[in-house]
């Protein structure tokens, strides 16, 4: 029997020794996992660590990294999505296994583009961060043995021959102190900061780090490993995305909102379309409300627009048949006479509601997909605001929704940093008066049913105008038999537009 | 000799590319030992008369490279980056897939660059009191690229008028990120600030071996060029500059002193006084920092930090001066005279006088043998010595490397 290193690994996975695969709590991601999952694995732990990776965003904007603050939320949810969070934690192996199988996962979904793997790498760094401070001297010495990182710690007599050059070049290190710490013989492309500001020892393209600059040094070197990697698996992603079934996950992967999707809806009926103007300026976000206005104002929205905003309102919990009378009511005071409505839009709302054409419930869009798909043009109101808008213009109506100026310039700086999510989350906290939004924003009706939370103090949205509701379904339901039968007249201009229509319907 | 005229180099400059210029090690320099097309993505630019500018120049070797130039005879050649593509095809390609992979760390030292610490010329002009400044720039720099930045295969350059370039051509070196470029430019600056700011070296205590070496150099010049050469010292309003530089309660009274030399005496025996200060205040290093802001090197991190970057090649004729840009002889740093380095009209007048037997320009099979050899007849043949010196260094070093690799995989 041949026992290369790998069989001699699955051996002892199967004989029941399984800390060999995983001595560390932490690794480099080098080698990619080598065994056999189940689709449903693939796919949960893929989502796993995309949770942790969003939850590592958002504390890495609200908190400085670090801090206790920092360090307990961060704990706290690596042991909820059961992520390695201890180092010496004994029975890790599963959370390990999980941890290594999860990167590469997500590897092969956000390698595709630069801003994905921008992102993707700033997350992963400020994990490897957290748990490389995490772990004692001696776990961390343990560790660059086995990361074969080509540190070398220098010898004593080497550090003694060099001992006065290294207490004048490292601050903060007299003799003594050199004489203590260990120190290690790095490359200089590995020790970039510390060479350029003089803050090191170097000698024959060699710089001489004290072990207490390592974790910088460690860093670094993780950062470009990873950065290597992720334009390597870029470049063999072809092959991968013709497995049909791994395909649509990975696509799904980097777009994807992991929350609730909002399509079945908990509130269908409770609201009236006498609500939805206060309802705008209190708990609908940016977006929404500038779509909402731009409505009221001309009487019109183009298709982008009536989607985002449409399947929203469908969100919150408007009926079809409400649906269909809020738009024809603002649509008609535009130029559109209430046959072409019936004929062309009535139709594409009874689409987006799953009762026409493939009958599939479209689902309100999230944050992320507001943001990164189907940018606005000229005419055109939806989007994210903090995406979209010129900065200067929002600057103006956060002015003119009253936002006091201290709030205006955080929001702003979050949308200089590309935080368009947080920039979102501050405006619900400046405008409910609360100091922390107490969660995680990723979907636009999210933010309205946790605004309707907050202002109804927590109770559930409130049953009312629930008579005239029922009285104006029945009179909708009328109204949609009558209408329903329109799409079947031959009648050649509207059956183009209804080819067209079918064109804009497809899910991602 | 007669003088240089601009006029004449379009007359001048088809015999330097024919019979002067040395393309063999030129070409075998280049070429890297045959490293993946390493010569064939090169870009070079050349500058034609009036002004024209020809970028993105490519050639599939330097025997092409050679034809060319001797078509051309370009006045100026600047060599740029190793790209992804052909220089000459890169409008066929895909925007953003043509990208510079690869270049030699270079260093440009430009003497307008000390205007605020020489009194003796400005701006273009140079004199032998200010060249001082370029030999102590060459050391300190070297010293560093050595010792500090392990580096081996460097070649010093004259730029023809009024400075030097650094080609650092270690293989390791060459693929070096603009990051870590902008790096070792940093780490080798210690004069920050511009006109509005006065005293321009700062140093706290403890003092990096790199400042210290620094210094070291200096001194040995500092005397010689500083004192007597510029005089520093030498009048109220001159030294009025260095005090500016130093802290008020260490001023010396200069009652006794008659010369530049003797008030530095004074001054550093004073500030020596102070490095055994208690911790509170510290040692003082105002001496030092003065050598080092009228004598250390002033590099421009704009040269060293992009991949795309232009410079000046190597054997080119400068246009204005008519002076050739000859390496630099480490060995005799010291004697380096930059107005003695010959220009194309006194080589042309050298060839002339060494072919007593009259020139022939019609081809045949023993021309390209003789005129391989016209330089050697000339004043540039030692410069031409130094580059064959530098090309063959790294000829042996990548012969060493292939035997040590070969040894390693028990290869024959």
């Amino acid at each position: 029997m041949e026992f290369s290193s790998r069989a001699r690994l699955k051996h002892a996975r199967l004989a029941g020794d399984r800390r060999e695969q995983y001595p560390h709590s932490l690794q480099f991601y080098l080698e990619p996992p080598m065994e056999s999952i189940s689709l449903v694995e693939f796919e949960s732990f893929a989502v796993d660590r995309l949770k942790l990776l969003k939850v590592i965003e958002n504390l890495g904007v609200s908190h400085v990294r670090g801090t206790d603050v920092y360090k307990s939320k961060l704990e706290s949810e690596l042991r909820k999505l059961k992520f390695p969070y201890r180092a010496l934690a004994e029975d890790d192996y599963e959370a390990r296994r999980k941890d290594h199988i999860s990167h590469f996962i997500l590897r092969l979904a956000y390698c595709q583009s630069e801003d994905l793997r921008r992102w993707f790498l700033q997350q992963e760094m400020d994990l490897f961060r957290y748990r490389f401070n995490e772990l004692t001297e001696s776990l961390m010495q343990k560790f660059l043995e086995h990361a074969n990182l080509s540190f070398e710690a220098i010898g004593e007599d080497l550090k003694n021959e060099l001992a006065n050059e290294l207490s004048t070049s490292t601050p903060g290190f007299n003799l003594t102190k050199v004489k203590e710490q260990m120190f290690f013989k790095v490359g200089l492309a590995d020790a970039v900061d510390l060479f350029r500001a003089r803050k090191v020892f170097i000698k024959d393209g060699f710089a001489y780090v004290p072990f207490k600059e390592i974790d910088v040094i460690v860093l670094n070197n993780y950062r470009t490993k990873l950065s290597k990697a992720l334009a390597l698996t870029a470049r063999s992603l072809p092959s991968i995305q013709s497995d049909e079934r791994l395909q649509p996950l990975l696509n799904h992967l980097s777009h994807s909102y992991v929350g609730p999707d909002y399509s079945i809806q908990k509130n269908t009926g409770k609201i009236s379309l006498e609500q939805i103007d206060a309802l705008s300026v209190k708990s609908f976000p940016l977006c929404m409300r500038q779509l909402h206005r731009a409505l009221r104002d001309s009487h019109h929205l183009r298709h982008g627009g009536r989607m985002q905003y449409g399947l929203f309102l469908k969100g919150i919990g408007l009926t079809l048949e409400q649906a269909l009378e809020f738009w024809k009511k603002e649509f008609i005071r535009g130029k559109v006479d209430a046959d072409k409505f019936d004929k062309g839009y009535a139709y594409s709302i009874r689409h987006s509601y799953g009762k026409e054409g493939r009958r599939t419930d479209y689902t309100p869009y999230s944050c992320m997909k507001i943001i990164m798909s189907n940018p606005p043009s000229q005419g055109d109101y939806h989007g994210c605001p903090f995406r979209h808008s010129d900065p200067e213009l929002l600057k103006q109506k956060l002015q003119s929704y009253k936002i006091p100026p201290s709030g205006i310039t955080q929001v702003l700086e979050l949308v200089k940093g590309v935080h368009y999510q947080l920039a979102c989350q501050k405006f619900f906290e400046l405008t409910h008066d609360v100091d922390d939004i107490g969660f995680s924003l990723n979907h636009p009706n999210q933010y309205f049913t946790e605004s309707q939370k907050l202002l109804n103090g927590g109770r559930e949205l409130k049953k009312e105008f629930n008579n005239s509701g029922n009285f104006q379904q029945k009179n909708n339901s009328q109204e949609s038999t009558n209408s329903s039968s329109t799409p079947t007249s031959s009648n050649a201009k509207a059956d183009t537009e209804l080819e067209g229509l079918e064109a804009y319907f497809t899910e991602d | 000799m007669a003088p240089f005229e601009p006029a004449a180099l379009p007359e001048l400059l088809p015999v330097f590319y024919r019979r002067l210029f040395p393309h063999g090690p030129y070409g075998r320099w280049l070429s890297y030992g045959g490293v993946k097309n390493y010569f064939q993505l090169r870009e070079f630019s050349f500058t034609l008369r009036d002004d024209v500018y020809l970028r993105f120049q490519s050639f599939s070797s330097p025997q092409e490279l050679e034809r060319e130039l001797q078509k051309i005879n370009p006045y100026k050649i600047d060599i740029g980056a190793v790209y992804s593509h052909r220089p000459n095809q890169h409008n066929t390609v895909h925007l953003g897939a043509f990208q510079p992979q690869e270049k030699e760390l270079v260093f440009d030292i430009d003497m307008t660059d000390y205007d605020d610490v020489r009194s003796c010329c400005s701006s273009a002009d140079i004199c032998s009191k200010c060249w001082t400044l370029m030999t102590i720039a060459v050391r300190i720099i070297d010293r560093a690229l050595v010792e500090d930045l392990g580096v081996r295969h460097r070649l010093w350059v004259y730029s023809g008028r009024r400075g030097v370039h650094c080609w650092v051509c270690d293989d390791a070196v060459r693929k070096w990120s603009p990051a870590l470029r902008a790096a070792a430019v940093e780490y080798l600056s210690l004069v920050k600030g511009g006109a509005d700011t006065v005293k321009k070296v700062n140093l706290s205590h403890p003092v990096h071996p790199f400042i210290r070496h620094s210094v070291n150099v200096v001194e040995k010049y500092f005397e010689e060029y500083a004192l007597r050469g510029q005089d520093i010292l030498g009048s109220p309003e001159k030294w009025d500059k260095v005090l500016a530089l130093i802290p008020e309660d260490i001023l010396p009274c200069q009652g006794r002193a008659k010369d530049s030399v003797q008030r530095w005496e004074l001054l550093r025996a004073r500030l020596e006084r102070t490095r055994g200060r208690p911790a509170a205040q510290g040692p003082c290093y105002a001496d030092w920092e003065v050598m080092l802001q009228f004598c250390f090197p002033r590099l421009d991190i704009n040269v060293s930090k992009g991949l795309n970057h232009l410079l000046k090649s190597p054997f080119s004729v400068h246009p204005k001066t008519g002076r050739v840009s000859v390496p630099l002889d480490l060995q005799r740093l010291d004697q380096f005279d930059p107005f003695a380095v010959p220009t194309i009209t006194s080589l042309c007048q050298e060839l002339d006088t060494a072919n007593s037997d009259g020139e022939q320009e019609d081809g045949g099979a023993t021309e390209p043998k003789r005129r391989t050899r016209d330089y050697k007849k000339t004043s540039l043949a030692p410069y031409v010595r130094v580059f064959e010196q530098f090309v063959e260094g790294m000829e042996s070093a990548r012969r060493g490397e292939r035997i040590r690799r070969s040894d390693l995989q028990g290869d024959f």
